[in-house]
């Protein structure tokens, strides 16, 4: 798809938007940037009391500013130390995805023949496995555990980014500087890391992105399931399921976590797509 | 239609089969080959090695992988899903009950949110630029980038919690009639409705404004045509193929996708039984799932890419 079509007389309307887009874009960076913060640093931030409050289900009040869960637990302590896992396993497992995806994408544009056809084919095959039955499925032969989730999520998104990485290392491949590096004798591993790996990094880190909040949105889903991080640890997706409880009565302690990793995922997008200068592009 | 035509589609047909192997095949190595020992593992470090050695004996585990590939795979064939590991019963028998409760989800939310979706999708991209469409693209986003639970979770505060239009948790086992029936359906149907007219949607409209933006259509613009001709003659059977995929895509997630929100209104479907299935580790069971949905999955995906060579008329005559 090409990334703007040059037409003079819409000139001044693209301008406009991505001003607009620049705010709501800052937006998602703060917002994710603060997630990440609260994820490094947020449990040293809580005080040590929060746990074994005496009322269960309590609303929000200044003692605890977000009310206490299903066992009087402090929902703001909660979700600050549930960061850790939403965030942090979901960027571990992005991060992998995104980085074998790439480094297995270069070397099939470097390599070329087979060992491309072979590799295309093969990670093609992982995406007719719908993304949340891969997950059950390797929750159910090896159990719920963060190493188990964060390579399952990686599994899962692999293809993905593979597929763009291959598309971009392909183009970058067929540039004059490359077959003067090769005329040059250097070898496949030069190509990869010097030549193709610099100019492909920048449209993946959108990729990463929108990658992120997909993994975001599985270990979520997973987690609410009860197939995800398990107790005494939680992510957020499990501390919606703890509490869905009090979704009849509009209780804050399931709105919050919702909230949050609606919070998280929406900024993403926001971040994105001001970044990547288009809208409609997320999916 | 031509040989060439049949051609094309007889191999599509063929690549859908061929990719269902290899994904039974990749179903039985995660299940049943790298977890290691199912004897073991099925019977604890406590069981004596004759037990052990009993049990391997009864699971086959003593052939070689491919020996039990293909057994496995031959009994799939004919519709023999195994045991399950957990209830009495066999695994077809507990599909048979459930399967029935999940396509009638899938087919109302089907019927709802396809016609929909296809409606909202080309008036965006008809109007785009102006308040429908940013509106309905900002809603579309933000359903989108959120998990399907706190869709359903919204759902039900708003229509069940302050609305006080519908039940919040419900699924009625003995529905006599038709208004039980509707209340029922409503949360699961308006949940998954929501989800899957806010992908269709995107992906109908993408697909149409980038049929809009091609040179062909300035030039049937220029020729003084408007309207509903330009939209529905010219650009919409050019984005046949994507929306297709799309559709095929919401499907296919309805399919699986549902697994959240059968468990969060408690619905007696397939997903549910997957869920409890792969929490209980019950692997032959979790085996049919997989296999029932992938195939599923792989059906859409290639009735989307025949629709996409069928409305495609220059592939309808060779070159």
């Amino acid at each position: 798809m090409p990334a703007i079509d040059v037409k003079p007389a819409a000139a001044p309307k693209p301008r406009r938007r991505t001003r607009r887009l620049g705010a709501l874009g800052l937006l998602g960076i703060a917002i994710l940037a603060g997630w990440l913060l609260v994820a490094l640093i947020g449990p040293w931030l809580l005080s040590g009391d929060a746990i074994g409050a005496a009322q269960v289900f309590a609303p929000a009040s200044s003692a605890h500013w977000l009310g206490t869960d299903y066992l009087g637990r402090d929902m703001l302590a909660r979700i600050v130390l549930g960061a850790r896992y939403t965030v942090g396993v979901a960027l571990l497992s992005t991060v992998l995805a995104c980085g074998t995806g790439i480094l297995l994408a270069m070397f099939a544009a470097a390599s070329g023949g087979w060992i491309d056809a072979v590799l295309s084919r093969a990670l093609d095959t992982l995406t007719s496995v719908p993304s949340k039955m891969l997950a059950l499925l390797m929750v159910a032969a090896f159990g719920a555990s963060v190493p188990v989730l964060v390579t399952t999520a990686a599994v899962i998104y692999v293809p993905g980014a593979y597929r763009i990485a291959r598309a971009l290392a392909v183009n970058i491949y067929a540039m004059d500087y490359v077959a003067v590096a090769c005329a040059r004798g250097e070898g496949r591993l030069y190509l990869m890391v010097r030549e193709i790996l610099p100019n492909i990094v920048g449209p993946m880190l959108v990729d990463l992105g929108l990658r992120f909040v997909y993994v975001v949105l599985l270990l979520a889903s997973m987690s609410f399931l009860g197939l995800g991080v398990q107790p005494p640890a939680a992510d957020w997706g499990t501390l919606v399921r703890e509490n869905i409880g009090v979704l009849a009565d509009g209780g804050v302690a399931v709105i919050a976590p919702a909230l949050a990793i609606a919070s998280l995922t929406i900024a993403v997008n926001l971040a994105i797509d001001s970044l990547a200068g288009r809208r409609g592009r997320a999916r | 239609m031509s040989a060439f035509l049949l051609r094309l589609v007889a191999r599509r047909v063929g690549l859908a089969l061929l990719s269902l192997l290899l994904v039974s095949a990749m179903v039985f190595a995660i299940t049943a080959v790298l977890p290691g020992d199912a004897a073991t593992e099925q019977l604890g470090q406590d069981a004596t090695p004759e037990a052990v050695a009993a049990l391997r004996e009864q699971l086959g585990l003593g052939q070689s992988v491919p020996v039990r590939y293909a057994h496995w795979l031959g009994r799939l064939v004919q519709g023999d899903f195994g045991r399950s590991m957990v209830s009495d019963a066999t695994v077809s028998e507990l599909l048979s009950s459930r399967l029935p409760n999940s396509l009638r989800l899938a087919a109302v939310t089907a019927a709802i949110s396809i016609p929909l979706a296809l409606v909202l999708g080309i008036l965006a991209a008809v109007r785009r630029g102006s308040w429908f469409d940013r509106a309905v693209s900002m809603g579309t986003v933000a359903i989108v980038s959120v998990p399907e639970f706190l869709v359903a979770t919204i759902a039900v505060l708003v229509f069940a919690v302050h609305l006080r239009w519908l039940p919040a948790l419900s699924y009625a086992s003995d529905i006599s009639s038709l208004g039980q029936m509707l209340r029922a359906f409503a949360m699961p149907v308006l949940t998954l409705c929501c989800v899957t007219v806010a992908q269709m949607l995107r992906m109908t409209r993408a697909a149409l404004i980038d049929q809009l933006e091609a040179p062909y259509i300035e030039m049937v613009r220029l020729k003084g045509a408007t309207g509903a001709r330009l939209v529905l003659a010219h650009a919409l059977p050019n984005a046949i193929g994507p929306i297709a995929n799309a559709v095929a895509l919401s499907m296919s997630y309805l399919l699986g996708g549902v697994i959240v929100v059968e468990t969060i209104f408690n619905y007696p479907g397939v997903s549910k039984l997957m869920v409890d299935g792969v929490a209980q580790r019950d692997i032959p069971l979790v085996q049919a799932c997989t296999m029932i949905f992938c195939a599923g999955y792989l059906v859409l995906v290639m009735l989307a890419d025949l629709c996409g060579i069928l409305a495609n008329p220059r592939l309808r005559h060779r070159r």
